[in-house]
């Protein structure tokens, strides 16, 4: 075998590259991991982040270009990069995040970790909206439970038919904010349930360690006890000794033969500015859904004008991020509170499930929420508005000296906040494709984004703000700001600000309305393959990762099989 | 004459003398013989917290400008004491270095930058036409006067409006710049951001907020005793370990 040749090669390393290259790699395949951006692991003591006090940051953990969710934050890439700008069509307010690292966005993420149920498969059936998925919950239940148990998960079985049980590790305890709100959402009757994410509560092998609750997953774990995609898979991939790791690569093209099967791929050696090229029987695409639909679109050839996988059209198609809203409270009864370390688990305890199927709304489709608040460790804009909570309380707003100091303890976790995330329609008329004339730092046509809202999202962020004002009030909170109003969508957030962007490869048994089959096996090309969530029809109310951990898990076999009946 | 006595000679200064800042850890901000000084705690300069070599750069470059004179730094620094004075056990902003770290945010933020340099001009506007001299060199008393006038958002008075956004933004960054510092940690009685084994809100803070866990809940709870067996499950994803 030559040098640069391989069984497979993976273009990304996130959760769904991360997971092709554990499971072909331990099925005995050689394998090139192809990363866009450097080296990471969080137990290196010159990358860590974690356990680090503001002080040691010039800026406290403020937001940068390069860490917009704060300095201290493991991601490393953002909504801007400067060597790979996007563009937009008139009219449209698209935000892109890319990460740049070992890992991908796998290092930033809350960790939330839900299977989607069986009606999130075939919501058409049930309202006529959108596309059916050509595979159901019992293809993929296999496959979740696998990924349960190989990567771990908190969180309780509650018998609830569309948020299915798993093999869960144990919850945390809820903190106490988290205690208010439980009392609050069941005055409603609004069911509320541990959370479920990838954080390792209990030990699950001799490899990871156990976590000691520092609240910081979004640093990144040195220990490597909860999920990402470099501590949990690609480093015991690379172990295994199968695997060789191409970092600061940047893939451009799938290069094919006469016959239309790709060959291998293009990419930039992002230190030398080289062009280089690795072949192999099988490419498998898991740059993010834009991502690998702008390497789809870059690779044309004679057998693919319109680009591979494009003929019919679908590529960067149907392109859909989850919606948001997010509203926050003072809770008078946590002032003057008690000061202890209430860190617990990066982000929340517990949270509340889709509760209303079935009901008679103004909006298809549901979504859910998400529970924040508590004594965070104070960094770049703790004190900012110190006592405006003074205004329900009939005092002064503002001032100076000693008195700030107490205001500053008595306000100190007295607060109660509550994000949704639900579960927009899939759109034709929303999509990426490649801008016609920007080429972006490494020579390859940047992304140019069409998307728009529909009133079915407006909706549903309406209804999402009249409930968490009601929560918010249940639970002894006094919501903060202005109710969001027809005028600004309801707090409706941008699209691809949630960054769950998926669907622009999408799965199904038509090779003229979608790209990929069941399999995520391109329809034009047998041995290429998406493994990040391009092929997801529809993207329910959950967070994509631990779906796009068991379909590549479950790709993976499939190429496996395939290979070995000489398929492909 | 100690450090928080020289403040308070300055505070106390007369009208007509200059004030002269001393950060410590800029050469072209000597000291002048005039004896007047204000001072403040210098922050580090090397920073080394899991940077890549860009960002690394990035900081460097910044924490080697300058943005604010001397004459600004003196008045931020006048304004940080106001807001977060030093007379107190865990000390005051000057103590935590927040001028340095008010200039540092100034020089990264470009939003930062006009509205701190025009509000010190504003400033020294006000304190010219009411008391006849910039900010720093008024009297304290007087110094006071104009901070109580712009102190307090809810007032309505249209001439003081540009000043009293002024002093909210330093309040905003003089509170983050100091309880972001070890003293204000200590401060603030902070507890966090160590290893542990959280093992759930402590039975008296329960009590005295008129919670419990009830045992359903419970149930689905880590028992911590447990953390490091291995994790198994039956057939029916119960957890049996």
């Amino acid at each position: 075998m030559a040098q640069n040749s391989y069984d497979a090669i993976i273009v990304g390393s996130g959760a769904g590259g991360g997971m092709a290259t554990y499971q072909l790699a331990n099925a005995g395949l050689k394998v090139a991991l192809v990363e866009a951006g450097d080296f990471y692991d969080p137990a290196d003591e010159k990358q860590r982040t974690q356990l680090r006090f503001p002080w040691e940051s010039p800026r406290r953990g403020a937001s940068t270009q390069r860490r917009p969710f704060g300095d201290f934050n493991a991601c490393i890439g953002g909504w801007e990069l400067d060597d790979e700008p996007f563009t937009t069509t008139e009219g449209t307010e698209f935000m892109w995040w890319r990460a740049r690292m070992l890992g991908g966005r796998t290092n930033h993420w809350g960790r939330i970790s839900l299977r989607f149920g069986p009606l999130d498969f075939k919501r058409k059936d049930s309202d006529g909206l959108g596309h059916n998925w050509p595979i159901g919950y019992d293809d993929i239940k296999p496959y979740y439970d696998k990924v349960d148990k190989l990567i771990g998960v908190f969180g309780s079985n509650e018998g609830l038919y569309n948020d299915p049980d798993g093999f869960f590790l144990p919850a945390p305890k809820p903190r106490l904010h988290e205690l208010y709100y439980i009392d609050g959402a069941r005055k409603l009757g609004i069911p509320v349930i541990p959370a479920r994410k990838s954080i390792l509560t209990k030990r699950i092998n001799d490899k990871r360690g156990v976590c000691f609750y520092c609240n910081q997953c979004d640093r990144a774990c040195s220990i490597h006890a909860d999920f990402s995609s470099s501590t949990s898979l690609i480093f015991p991939a690379l172990n295994g000794g199968r695997v060789d790791l191409y970092t600061n690569s940047m893939v451009t093209e799938v290069m094919t033969d006469e016959t239309g099967k790709a060959t291998g791929v293009l990419f930039v050696n992002k230190k030398d500015r080289s062009f280089n090229s690795l072949h192999a029987k099988v490419v498998v695409l898991a740059a993010s859904a834009c991502s690998s639909a702008r390497i789809l679109l870059n690779s044309t050839s004679e057998q693919h004008p319109q680009g591979l996988g494009n003929s019919s059209g679908n590529v960067g198609r149907y392109l859909h991020d989850s919606t948001g809203a997010s509203r926050a409270a003072f809770l008078p009864e946590l002032m003057d509170r008690e000061i202890y370390n209430e860190d617990g688990v990066g982000g929340m305890h517990v949270y509340t499930p889709w509760w209303l199927e079935n009901s008679n709304l103004d909006f298809p489709r549901g979504y859910h929420l998400e529970i924040g608040g508590g004594m965070r460790m104070p960094s770049y804009g703790f004190g900012f508005a110190v006592n405006q909570y003074n205004e329900f309380l009939g005092k002064r707003v503002g001032g100076y000296g000693e008195q700030l100091r107490d205001d500053i303890r008595r306000f100190f976790g007295a607060r109660l906040s509550i994000a949704c995330r639900g579960e927009s329609i899939a759109q034709f008329d929303n999509y990426c494709e490649l801008d016609p004339t920007e080429v972006d730092e490494w020579g390859m046509p940047v992304l140019r984004f069409n998307y728009q809202w529909t009133q079915n999202e407006i909706s549903q962020a309406r209804h999402m703000q009249d409930t968490m004002e009601a929560l918010l009030e249940s639970s002894g909170g006094i919501p903060l700001g202005d109710k969001p109003g027809i005028e600004d969508n309801f707090g409706l957030t941008k699209p691809g600000e949630i960054i769950h962007e998926v669907g622009t490869t999408r799965m199904g048994n038509e090779r003229s309305t979608s790209v990929t089959n069941e399999f995520c096996q391109l329809h034009d090309a047998s041995n290429v393959f998406i493994a990040d969530a391009g092929p997801f029809v529809s993207q329910a109310d959950k967070n994509p990762t631990w779906t796009i951990l068991a379909l590549a898990w479950r790709t993976s076999d499939y190429i496996v099989d395939q290979m070995s009946k000489r398929n492909i | 004459m100690n450090r928080r006595e020289t403040l308070k000679a300055l505070l106390l200064a007369s009208a007509s003398s200059g004030l002269i800042a001393t950060t410590g850890c800029t050469a072209n901000r000597n000291p002048s013989d005039a004896g007047k000084r204000i001072t403040w705690t210098s922050l580090d300069s090397n920073y080394s917290y899991g940077r890549t070599a860009v960002e690394q750069i990035h900081d460097e470059n910044l924490l080697q400008q300058s943005y604010f004179n001397d004459h600004e730094l003196v008045t931020i620094a006048i304004l940080c004491d106001v807001i977060l004075p030093a007379e107190n056990p865990n000390g005051g902003a000057l103590d935590a270095g927040v001028p340095d770290f008010v200039e540092f945010i100034a020089k990264e933020r470009e939003n930062f930058k006009l509205p701190l340099r025009g509000g010190i001009m504003w400033l020294d506007n006000h304190s010219t036409e009411n008391y006849g001299a910039n900010f720093v060199s008024i009297t304290e008393s007087q110094r006071i006067e104009i901070c109580d006038a712009i102190a307090y958002p809810e007032v309505q008075d249209a001439n003081l409006q540009p000043g009293i956004r002024f002093f909210s933004l330093m309040r905003d960054l003089t509170l983050t710049g100091y309880y972001t510092t070890e003293l204000g940690f200590k401060d603030l009685k902070y507890e966090g951001n160590t290893p542990n084994v959280w093992d759930g809100v402590p039975e008296t803070v329960l009590r005295r907020h008129g919670k419990q866990y009830d045992d359903k809940w419970l149930s689905k709870c880590v028992d911590q005793s447990r953390r490091e067996i291995p994790a198994e499950w039956d057939d029916d994803m119960k957890l049996i370990t």
